[in-house]
């Protein structure tokens, strides 16, 4: 009972962390139409830039991280202005391409930049874990749970309370209404795929510091991404919310009851399931669009 | 002239291992070939029905494993006290399973898949590869796990004991996978020539139109899955007697990745794109090894070629070149409509 107590709160906090993850895919799905496969990419150039400042450059651990997620934001906004711009109404398996291609470029472009060697990040957390009753968690853990909550809602307060979030909002039901309207569709575009980036920067950023960093580290984000976001619905913020933390149960649950080995495969399990029992999603707000 | 030109490639390719002498040269054009057939068998699926299958590599994977397992015998606890066991089969067994398990495997995630349209059978597809390579490496009973499976036998043909040819040497490799690529060009150009190709292209360019005249939609799409999954479990099971040793590390999503940009550079669509696609993209980095440049450069390159063959080529090379050459053949009869354009192709 102690053991399983102990899974459900390693979930919950890894849960966090995961909902973030999905939320920046399934906007940028949402309402650019683009599956986006750099999502990993910004995940470990979140990770990396922490190292960066941490690290190298010796910058305090409680201002390395707003600096990682802006850099992360950044460069999520460059890649929208330079990729996806001239690509706006190609269909989506010509961006999917696109996609593919920057995926490869930066993933290995990190790899030169940082060496294929894992990195780790000191973090400024007491090591002895916190201990509640019978189950135990570690002080950077608890932060990356409070970080990423805090940034959950943010999220949503930007898009539900901003005036730049009901543009996006507005987007995602009908761009050329909201074109129509006076919306700036290229602005809600690149805000979009900056933010999206930006909390899967973040993710990475508070995850880096509790495992290691290495350049393929964004393969299995981005794959376990893309289940939330299946999970919730495409497009879905609601459904990848419980999504995310949805599939941290289950990796926890497996790895600690079935084999730690099939721990990653968690997230492919659940996507079939879904796809047998309700191909639509949790959450799914319209149809599919295909 | 057309038969003629067909016939002089034939009679190229089969001459190389006559006056080639440098086995080094024949072993890329062995890989290059494999990779070939594995990409035709994408182009099937992302060409002609326009569903990319990023896990592709999951189908050569598993006929590599596939047959090594079935060549090599197994002695494996499905549960703790049920012990199954296989004894060597001869390699051609092997290969006709690879086959059989990759289309089975293609099924069902076609019929997974398939049920909802646009990125769900990419993510399936990416998502099975990395399943099934946890699988290889975490089964170790079964599969070696990181050890991987050694000393897998070369492939023989023939009557035991009166006649029989061993795939042993590189030119009799060279002449099995140029037979092998053959008869999957030959295949594949059948079937999309065929009522159940036209179908799948009639998809592609419009799946609505496509169902109101009658074609089964998930039939037709499940159809290239599992066609495109055997041909690639067969690219990979003439990979695994040719190397002999399989490890988890063929389920690496980059061979996905080369797969799909030489279909894509090549010209996805058409018969001839992964052909060329292929030869570009097998020989390219051998010969620019001489410059030794790191893999990770390559891997860039190859990511910013993917983007900019998108953006300024998206047709790939082959309709590229067809269009200048017909244009140009036009401009020479006199007629100049089409060389403007061809130009502007070119």
């Amino acid at each position: 009972m102690d053991q399983l107590l102990q899974h459900g709160l390693n979930a919950l906090i890894l849960g966090g962390t995961y909902a973030l993850l999905g939320i920046g895919l399934t906007l940028i799905f949402g309402i650019m139409r683009v599956v986006n496969f750099t999502h990993g990419e910004l995940y470990a150039f979140g990770a990396y830039m922490m190292y960066m400042w941490v690290m190298v450059l010796g910058v305090s651990f409680l201002l390395a991280l707003p600096l990682a997620v802006l850099l992360g934001v950044a460069l999520g906004a460059a890649i929208e202005i330079v990729l996806l711009r001239r690509l706006r109404g190609a269909d989506i398996d010509t961006t999917m391409l696109v996609m593919i291609g920057a995926w490869i470029a930066l993933q290995n472009l990190q790899q030169l930049a940082w060496s294929g060697v894992a990195k780790s990040i000191d973090s400024p957390f007491p090591s002895s874990p916190l201990v509640l009753g019978p189950v135990s968690v570690s002080w950077n853990r608890l932060f990356v749970f409070i970080v990423a909550l805090a940034l959950i809602a943010a999220a949503y307060a930007l898009i539900n309370r901003t005036k730049l979030g009901k543009a996006m909002r507005a987007t995602f039901q009908d761009r050329e209404v909201a074109a129509l309207m006076g919306v700036d569709i290229n602005r809600v575009h690149t805000a979009t795929f900056a933010l999206g980036s930006g909390l899967a920067a973040a993710a990475g950023a508070l995850l880096g510091p509790v495992f290691v960093v290495y350049p393929t580290m964004g393969d299995l984000a981005s794959l376990k991404a893309f289940a939330i976001v299946i999970l919730g619905g495409l497009g879905s913020i609601p459904g990848a919310t419980i999504g995310g933390f949805i599939l941290a149960f289950m990796e926890e649950l497996g790895a600690g009851y079935v084999s730690s080995g099939y721990r990653d495969a968690m997230g492919f399990l659940l996507i079939i399931l879904i796809l047998i029992i309700k191909p639509t999603g949790l959450f799914a707000q319209k149809e599919r669009i295909g | 002239m057309k038969r003629g030109l067909t016939a002089a490639w034939l009679l190229l390719l089969f001459s190389i291992p006559l006056w080639m002498t440098d086995l080094y040269v024949l072993h890329v054009l062995i890989i290059t070939g494999i990779f070939i057939i594995a990409a035709m068998s994408l182009n099937l699926l992302l060409g002609f029905t326009g569903q990319l299958s990023l896990g592709h590599v999951a189908f050569f994977g598993i006929g590599a494993y596939t047959t090594s397992l079935v060549s090599l015998g197994f002695q494996v606890h499905l549960l703790p006290d049920r012990l199954v066991t296989l004894e060597p089969k001869p390699a051609w067994v092997g290969v006709l399973c690879a086959i059989l398990m990759a289309g089975l495997c293609g099924w069902a995630i076609g019929r997974i898949s398939f049920k909802v349209r646009g990125a769900y059978f990419v993510i399936v597809t990416i998502s099975f590869a990395e399943v099934i390579r946890l699988v290889a490496l975490n089964w170790v009973e079964l599969t070696q796990g990181p050890m991987a499976l050694n000393n897998i036998p070369p492939l023989r043909l023939g009557v035991p004991g009166i006649f029989e040819i061993s795939f042993l040497r590189k030119p009799a490799n060279y002449y099995l996978v140029l037979v092998f690529a053959i008869a999957a060009y030959v295949l594949i150009r059948r079937l999309v020539h065929s009522r159940a190709g036209r179908a799948m292209i009639a998809l592609r360019e419009n799946e609505p139109l496509a169902a109101s005249v009658g074609v089964d939609v998930t039939k037709s799409l499940v159809l290239a899955t599992v066609v495109s999954a055997a041909i690639a479990g067969a690219a990979g099971a003439l990979y695994a007697h040719y190397v002999r040793i399989v490890d988890p590390d063929v389920f690496l999503f980059i061979y996905t990745v080369t797969m799909v940009i030489m279909v894509i550079a090549g010209g996805k669509g058409t018969l001839a794109g992964p052909v060329v696609g292929g030869l570009v993209f097998g020989l390219l980095p051998e010969s620019l090894r001489a410059l030794e440049i790191r893999p990770e450069v390559q891997w860039v390159v190859y990511g910013v070629l993917m983007i900019l063959v998108v953006y300024y080529l998206p047709e790939g090379i082959v309709p590229a070149v067809r269009d200048w050459w017909r244009g140009r053949q036009q401009a020479m009869n006199g007629s100049t409509p089409g060389a403007a354009s061809a130009e502007a192709a070119g």
